[in-house]
């Protein structure tokens, strides 16, 4: 289990995280929401080692990760930032290889490379994994750097944003790659989104921020209702059933 | 062609001229002319390694392709150190003497290095191009004082300064070399235990922490050991600024490839090859009538500009 | 800083300059002074002062106009290439036509310099990274490989000594008849100041400033032109300066904030009021030796320019 209590973090004298504490529960998705600025990926970066705390203890698994080797904690959790431009020339199957550098340091054993073909499988890029990847559009990018963060194999999947610059198909095709990863191999997902349909639809769980803080948690049903959601957004929303799903719409 | 086949070309080429320099137009007794230039060619080799490698390791962590690792101030406080001596003590004092002047500059160079890393990383959220941006201005100030001072010395010890100016392989010193050498490769060997990180680290800070690279830790010390081998290196022969540039640039483009066994390799031979080369045609073709770091730091230069303007729009 | 307080500064700085030298003059001499002291004073004194406040003043606005081209803080004559391409114009000039007059001297590194400039501000279209403190690393890289292409042909023809000694910032040889020119960034200025609402504008981007109506190469064009020329003529006749057009401006902004008119007059009082402090500076601390204005700047506009980074690094 993932668990934080009383993160803060300061930019010069402005809190923007501010005493957050939750547990992220297992084999769960997890969606944070909450207005720009709330500091949501500012608590994903804290509990991935991005960045330090300037207060506050984040456990995993029971250890401190301030305690925790870097090689081991990139075993047991991943992150993946919204920007990802690099500098350099990578197929789209090296880059996904890079996902094993935990366990391997660069040099791949037979089992590694299983690793390395499942995680292109899954995300269906076996097409184009030998282009390069600035060949490749927005969508497919995002989708080859999705692909190294499974190949990592850790228990925690941490995403920022994961959906920005996708198209409604490839937005769709990823969160139905993150339910199957939390149903089918048990992993635990974490996602900063601001989509709240996709959040509605897909997570178990959700966490809101507003200004550094935590206004409210709780599974999906019970924060996707326009009372909760007021306090939130500061709008009014309307929730609609489709599908079986809660769809919020607030358009006009 | 196959980037190791590559790399075995590059390898003959750099052994032909060698060959070519050591064995070629021996005028006077072998013995002598010889022993001459296997100083010479050893010197090349070595500042040519140590450049071409710390550049590479320098622009993998900085992620920029741009930079050159003498832009943090180096250069300016040699030629400072440099001034200073001639200034204060004359061009024919004993602090002149070269291993003097071979250790009082690297001792200076290292602990500025050092006050540099205290000031940019005591901070959080190192940035590197803050570092760098400091490392210039340092050097802008290095140069203003120096500049001052240059004006002032007496035009036949001003040669002495000018001398220094420039990288030379003229005049090299055997024990330095010696010692130089001794010196990169104990510096070599500690930096191998890092060589699994740099492929990794080219992926930005953010994905080399995320595959659990302790990313401060490891930074700082490349950080040190690329500061280490440029000291070593300008003490040895002089101010080469554009060379690591020019040379790793053209690797870049020989090689497509992330892959820092094979860059750090072709790199380190194009240095030899463009140090030797270079060499031979000064002294053999233009007769020693210009030095070869000028014509390095003037066609890297011109090269930079061209790869500058040649960048397609982000 | 209220204007006030700098207009009196100013006045009062420009009196001390006024009577500082080898050959004390004191103020009350001013109205019974003999040939000798008036020459002196006017043929020296006065032109010293006029060329230091003109300096102050081109190389503050120059600055300000290329941080407000190029929405960047840390772009100035210095960290862009610019000086360094004039000093390349002049060694050209010293090398080939040594003998012509110093107009066409300036005409020669006006030319280079503008050339230096448009070069960097293309590389600057092409740069990926737009982080404000990358921008005027790439500027300082750019201006080392031109000072190495100087010195590659000035080490060819011996003129190293000679060149860094001519360029080196120094009042100390402004004499009556042979500064005149700096009078030329009078009327450069001048326009800036009619311009600088546009250059604003042109700064915020060429689709921006295309939607807002402005003929956007024509303002950018003429912007780097006026510093072009500012920085050719002050180098020409003061020798390089380097770091007032960077962090006079900045200081200006902390003070003032962002707002383009309010800070132009501030700018260009301040710069006079700075240069004037280090000049000053420079001729007491080893009197009756002087150090030449390059250094003095040099070193402590390094150290006020540290200060501002490290301070804004605070709020990264």
């Amino acid at each position: 289990m993932l668990s934080v209590r009383n993160l803060t973090k300061r930019f010069g004298t402005k809190k923007v995280v501010d005493g957050v504490t939750m547990k992220i529960q297992k084999k769960k998705i997890t969606s944070f929401i909450g207005p720009n600025g709330a500091g949501k990926s500012t608590v994903l970066s804290m509990i991935s080692r991005l960045i330090l705390a300037d207060e506050g203890i984040i456990h995993i698994d029971d250890k401190e990760l301030s305690s925790c080797k870097s090689n081991d904690l990139a075993k047991k959790i991943s992150i993946l930032k919204q920007s990802n431009h690099i500098n350099v020339r990578l197929t789209v199957r090296e880059l996904v290889s890079f996902g094993r550098f935990p366990y391997s340091q660069g040099r791949l054993t037979k089992e590694d490379w299983e690793y390395v073909d499942e995680a292109i499988h899954y995300m269906e890029l076996e097409e184009m994994q030998e282009k390069y990847l600035d060949e490749l559009s927005g969508g497919q990018r995002q989708r080859a750097y999705i692909a190294m963060v499974i190949a990592q194999n850790t228990e925690y999947i941490l995403l920022d944003e994961p959906l920005n610059n996708l198209d409604m198909k490839h937005s769709v095709q990823i969160m139905k790659v993150l339910r199957r990863l939390v149903d089918e191999l048990g992993k635990t997902v974490v996602i900063v989104i601001h989509d709240i349909n996709f959040a509605s639809c897909y997570s178990d769980y959700i966490v809101a921020l507003k200004d550094g803080k935590v206004v409210k948690e709780g599974p999906t049903d019970e924060i996707i209702k326009p009372s909760v959601l007021k306090d939130i957004y500061d709008m009014d929303i309307n929730i609609e059933y489709i599908d079986n799903n809660k769809i919020c719409v607030f358009y006009a | 062609m196959r980037n190791w086949t590559k790399i075995g070309i590059l390898f003959i080429a750099a052994a032909i001229l060698i060959a070519v320099f050591l064995f070629t137009d021996v005028r006077g007794s072998w013995d002598y002319v010889l022993s001459k230039r296997t100083e010479k060619i050893a010197a090349m080799v070595l500042t040519g390694a140590a450049i071409a490698f710390s550049t590479i390791v320098f622009q993998t962590i900085t992620n920029n392709k741009i930079l050159t690792p003498s832009i943090i101030g180096l250069d300016s406080l040699y030629m400072l150190i440099q001034t200073v001596l001639v200034f204060a003590f004359g061009s024919m004092n004993s602090l002149m003497n070269k291993n003097v002047n071979f250790f009082i500059s690297i001792a200076l160079m290292g602990v500025f290095v050092g006050i540099l890393y205290k000031i940019i990383f005591k901070r959080e959220g190192n940035n590197l191009y803050f570092l760098l941006l400091i490392g210039i201005i340092f050097g802008t100030f290095f140069q203003s004082i120096s500049s001052f001072m240059q004006v002032l010395i007496d035009p036949n010890e001003f040669m002495r300064v000018q001398d220094k100016m420039f990288a030379s392989f003229n005049n090299i010193n055997g024990d330095l070399l010696l010692i130089s050498f001794i010196l990169i490769i104990l510096v070599t060997l500690y930096f191998l235990q890092f060589t699994k990180y740099l492929d990794v680290l080219s992926l930005g800070k953010e994905q080399a922490i995320n595959l659990g690279v302790d990313y401060d830790r490891i930074v700082k010390r490349l950080l040190i050991v690329v500061a280490i081998l440029i000291s070593i290196s300008t003490a040895l022969v002089g101010p080469i600024t554009f060379l690591g540039l020019l040379v790793v640039n053209v690797t870049y483009q020989l090689f497509n490839t992330y892959k820092h066994t094979i860059l750090l390799f072709g790199s380190i031979l194009v240095s030899i090859i463009s140090l030797v080369g270079g060499q031979l045609i000064v002294e053999r073709v233009f007769t020693f009538s210009t030095t070869l770091s000028v014509i390095v730091n003037f066609i890297g230069g011109v090269y930079f500009i061209f790869l500058l303007l040649k960048q397609r729009k982000a | 800083m209220k204007k006030r307080y700098l207009v009196i500064l100013l006045i009062l700085l420009s009196c001390i300059s006024l009577f500082i030298g080898v050959s004390g003059i004191s103020p009350l001499d001013i109205f019974k002074m003999n040939e000798e002291e008036a020459t002196i004073f006017f043929s020296a004194r006065v032109p010293r002062l006029v060329s230091i406040i003109i300096a102050g003043v081109a190389m503050s606005i120059s600055g300000l106009i290329m941080q407000q081209l190029s929405h960047n803080k840390f772009v100035s004559p210095t960290t862009a290439g610019t000086e360094d391409s004039a000093r390349f114009g002049i060694l050209i000039a010293m090398m080939f036509i040594p003998a012509a007059s110093p107009m066409v001297k300036m005409g020669l590194a006006f030319v280079f310099a503008l050339l230096g400039t448009f070069i960097f501000m293309k590389i600057l279209d092409k740069v990926k990274l737009k982080d404000a403190v990358f921008i005027p690393l790439v500027g300082l890289m750019f201006g080392n490989i031109i000072t190495s292409m100087t010195t590659f042909f000035a080490y060819k023809n011996d003129l190293i000594q000679n060149m860094t000694a001519w360029l080196q910032g120094n009042f100390s040889m402004t004499v009556k008849g042979q500064y005149e020119l700096i009078y030329i960034s009078i009327p450069l200025v001048l326009v800036s100041y009619l311009f600088a609402n546009k250059f604003t504008v042109a700064g915020m981007g060429e689709e921006f400033a295309v939607n807002l109506g402005l003929k956007y190469k024509q303002v950018v064009n003429l912007g780097l032109s006026l510093v072009a020329m500012m920085s050719a003529v002050v180098i020409l006749t003061a020798g390089l300066i380097p770091f007032l057009g960077l962090i006079i401006p900045n200081i200006v902004s902390i003070y003032n904030g962002d707002h383009l008119q309010k800070n132009l007059s501030h700018t260009a009082l301040l710069g006079a009021v700075f240069i004037l402090v280090c000049d000053i500076f420079g001729r007491l601390v080893i009197y009756p030796y002087e150090i030449p204005i390059g250094l003095t700047v040099g070193v402590i506009g390094s150290g006020i320019f540290i200060y501002l980074l490290l301070r804004r690094k605070a709020y990264a």
